[in-house]
């Protein structure tokens, strides 16, 4: 048996919900009625062949990216990510740290070319794809801190005049492996393939080697297929002292901050046990006014 | 909700030396995955060596609506309303209750609702079933195979032929020793043939010393290329019983050729109550009680299910002291397919000749009388320990609770029986259930909703898991990634939630 194929359906509210094995985008796009048809139309058809491309070059894929000059990927999403995972050398990455990002950002290019949409956005569980037409109403974004408890501490608000048009999430509280402990890092980026990679990159920074507070775990032993191999990987966070909490978010502030410096992120928000800590010009409104650039939410 | 220090669900059971992985085959990723942790879609994990499945939840909705057509969107252009939090009653059932990533993922789905003023709750979860299987009832004369025969699929057994009932063969697949008793590849075409089947798609068989079928839930089933159209009106000697009264003045002697019991009207009961005379006819085979014969042929695929081409083949002679020259004779099988008329020469030999206008009639009306014969699939599972966990703390009251009738079982919304005896084994056809209601896992084995429907009261008292308890409608309006709603009219006979399905209504 070879299982399901790509699956499509359009949710009550009119959104589009397109899933193909791990694959679970949730797609909207505003305008006239027969526009958002067409996108959404264009949207699944490109959506058909994704993973079957991704997995046909998912062995390399799973490789340390390699420098353009000696790259071996010829999809054009897998060609995205390796571009985006480049941009990170030479430290440790690989195409997959952008898989998601990437993924979102082929399914919108195949709306955005729908003339007259206001707007679009794929939603890639986490990593968001945005198309804004000039003019258009802003996205307001929903942070959402703790999946159980999901009162928003606050709004990413994205409007068309600014360049931003990727948001991505990762932490050891998500979907994927992370190497650090932050449990959520969100990062503002010009495209959302950037903005997976670096969130990846910075959840991994938030980090206290050697600290007994933290479980870790081989990738490979959670995993099998992990691109992380034998590395370590976050099982699971004791309570850390405010001292100890710091010290891992400076870690990953460090780490957004020379992102950000080289102009590869906006900026990011990192989240560790309650505390959030925003780094660069983050359009985030919190939903409760917080003083200075570190706000206790409740995670 | 958990603890959201507490390290993450492992497993069950304590930690082996080394842990056992699974490969999946859901989608072309082909994932390992370790025990007690998900593939990378969140979708399949596997637990304690079993992967465990999803889809989107189905929700019945008492109201007519367009026959339920599945959201769909791309296929055939149709636009779709897809209004679904609504006023009307609905049953959530167990038919993707797995997970609903990325939205929300509690399973097992413990819903309450209300009926009639009382506070009820329907547990939905979708069971695993490696202990299941499908009976099979072929309406058929013809012969498909010896008793206990096997059936095969894509070349693996994957069950047996079972017995031959009023005008249908009964068949058994699956089970627990075809599906994991067996090879694995035995394994995986059985539960491959299962999970088609209670989809109602059509799927070929093989028999053993037998024929080769389709099979399709609903639909006529096609044996050796042949589409069957109609089931017997009964065997032989009934239906001598039955026409005797058209036959008689029109004929002077019938024989209905049949597999089981062929009938003759001179000899029969029936033909004696109406002082048919006597014909002299001699046939071949075991005479039963007068007029009924067994075995006069072997099984096959000619008249009547036997392996008769001439069916004066089975007359050894007409007795000269008895019979005249000119004696009238129609031999039929029990379904009309196949009729002849004869009428006996100087040397009382049967000489074919053309049928009469009042015997083609009773010809055309047993043929009338047959019905249209159906393929039909009937799902049986035992709904096991750990599914019974998810309902309870103390699954053997909620065995209990069934059968005091303080629990209704459904299935994808479908009334069920329940065997007697022991557990929760209950079959259900498939063709009161959504489509495409199963599904499987590598292990092998069949996913299958099933729904148990209680007092809150009920639920409370036999240690359900209250604090999982939800309003129907924060379920329908939390998994927005995944509502599926079947309009299932406003027939309350086909309604899961009502009180006559309660011991308690009837104090």
């Amino acid at each position: 048996m070879t299982g399901a194929g790509p699956f499509h359906r359009q949710l009550a509210d009119g959104r589009l919900h397109l899933q193909h094995g791990p694959i679970d985008m949730i797609v909207e796009a505003d305008g006239p009625a027969p526009k958002v048809t067409l996108a959404y139309r264009q949207a699944a058809t490109r959506f058909d062949d994704l993973l079957s491309e991704l997995v046909s070059e998912l062995p390399l894929l799973r490789q340390p990216v390699r420098p353009a000059s000696d790259c071996p990927l010829q999809g054009q999403v897998a060609r995205a990510m390796a571009h985006a995972a480049r941009a990170h050398l030479p430290g440790f990455v690989t195409p997959m740290a952008a898989v998601a990002g990437a993924g979102a950002a082929a399914v919108l290019r195949a709306m955005s070319d729908v003339p007259g949409l206001r707007r679009a956005h794929v939603n890639n569980g986490g990593d968001i794809a945005l198309f804004l037409a000039p003019g258009a109403a802003p996205y307001r974004l929903g942070v959402v801190v703790n999946p159980a408890a999901p009162a928003s501490p606050g709004r990413l608000v994205i409007g068309p005049e600014t360049p931003w048009r990727g948001v991505a999430t990762s932490g050891a509280r998500g979907r994927s492996q992370s190497m650090g402990i932050a449990d959520s890092v969100t990062v503002l980026a010009r495209d959302v393939a950037a903005a997976d990679v670096a969130a990846t990159l910075i959840a991994n920074a938030v980090d206290l080697p050697g600290d007994p507070a933290v479980t870790r775990a081989p990738a490979q032993d959670l995993s099998p297929d992990s691109d992380l191999g034998a590395r370590l990987v976050t099982v699971h966070v004791a309570p850390l002292s405010p001292d100890r909490r710091a010290a891992a978010l400076d870690a990953g502030e460090v780490a957004a901050q020379s992102m950000q410096a080289l102009g590869l992120i906006g900026g990011a928000l990192i989240v560790l046990q309650g505390t959030a800590r925003v780094v660069g010009d983050l359009p985030f409104h919190a939903t409760v006014p917080h003083p200075g650039k570190e706000a206790l939410v409740h995670a | 909700m958990t603890d959201p220090t507490a390290p993450p669900p492992v497993s069950g059971r304590p930690r082996r030396e080394k842990p056992e992985k699974i490969r999946c085959d859901a989608c072309p990723v082909l994932c390992y995955i370790a025990e007690g942790r998900a593939g990378a879609c969140d979708r399949y994990a596997n637990v304690d060596g079993v992967l465990t499945r999803v889809d989107p939840l189905v929700i019945l909705d008492r109201m007519a609506s367009d026959g339920g057509a599945v959201v769909s969107f791309l296929d055939d252009g149709r636009d779709w309303g897809g209004e679904i939090v609504n006023t009307s009653d609905r049953f959530v059932t167990a038919v993707g209750a797995g997970t609903t990533y990325p939205d929300y993922k509690p399973a097992p789905f413990i819903v309450s609702s209300h009926m009639d003023g009382t506070d009820m709750v329907t547990v939905v979860t979708e069971g695993i079933f490696s202990y299941c299987g499908v009976k099979l009832k072929i309406d058929t004369d013809r012969h498909l195979g010896p008793e206990t025969a096997a059936v095969r699929y894509n070349g693996e057994v994957v069950g047996h032929v079972s017995t031959a009932e009023y005008g249908s063969q009964m068949m058994s697949l699956g089970g627990v020793h075809h599906l994991t008793g067996g090879s694995k590849k035995e394994g995986r075409a059985t539960c491959e043939a299962l999970l088609h089947l209670c989809n109602r798609q059509a799927v070929e068989l093989t028999v053993d010393d037998g024929a080769s079928l389709v099979v399709e839930a609903g639909k006529p089933p096609v044996i050796d290329g042949d589409r069957e159209e109609r089931m017997r009106v009964g065997c032989g000697s009934a239906a001598i019983g039955m026409f005797a009264q058209q036959w008689f003045r029109h004929l002077d002697e019938v024989v209905v050729v049949d597999d089981h019991i062929t009938g003759v009207l001179s000899e029969h009961q029936a033909g004696k109550l109406l002082d048919v005379p006597p014909t002299g006819i001699r046939i071949k085979g075991h005479k039963s009680t007068p007029g009924r014969y067994f075995r006069v042929a072997e099984p096959g695929q000619g008249w009547g299910g036997t392996d008769i081409v001439d069916p004066l083949s089975i007359i050894e002679r007409f007795d000269a002291k008895t019979a005249w020259p000119g004696l009238r004779m129609l031999m039929v099988s029990t379904t009309g397919d196949h009729a002849a008329y004869y009428e006996l020469d100087a040397d009382l030999r049967p000489v074919p000749t053309a049928m009469p206008d009042p015997v083609a009639a009773s010809v055309a009306r047993v043929q009338e009388n047959c019905e249209p014969a159906l393929c039909s699939v009937v799902f049986i599972g035992g709904a096991g320990g750990s599914l019974r966990a998810g309902v309870t703390e103390n699954p053997v009251k909620l065995t209990r609770s069934v059968r005091e009738t303080l629990t209704h079982v459904t299935s994808g919304g479908a009334e069920v029986y329940i065997w007697p005896g022991g557990g929760i084994t209950y079959m259900v056809d498939v063709m009161q259930m959504p489509e495409n209601s199963f599904g499987y896992v590598p292990t092998p084995a069949l996913v299958a909703p099933i729904e148990f429907t209680l007092r809150l009261s009920d639920y409370a008292a036999l240690g359900g898991h209250m604090d999982s308890v939800r309003a129907l409608d924060e379920v329908t309006g939390v998994a927005h990634g995944g509502l599926r709603h079947l309009g299932r009219g406003t027939d309350p006979a086909r309604w899961p939630v009502l009180p006559h399905r309660f011991g308690w209504t009837v104090e």
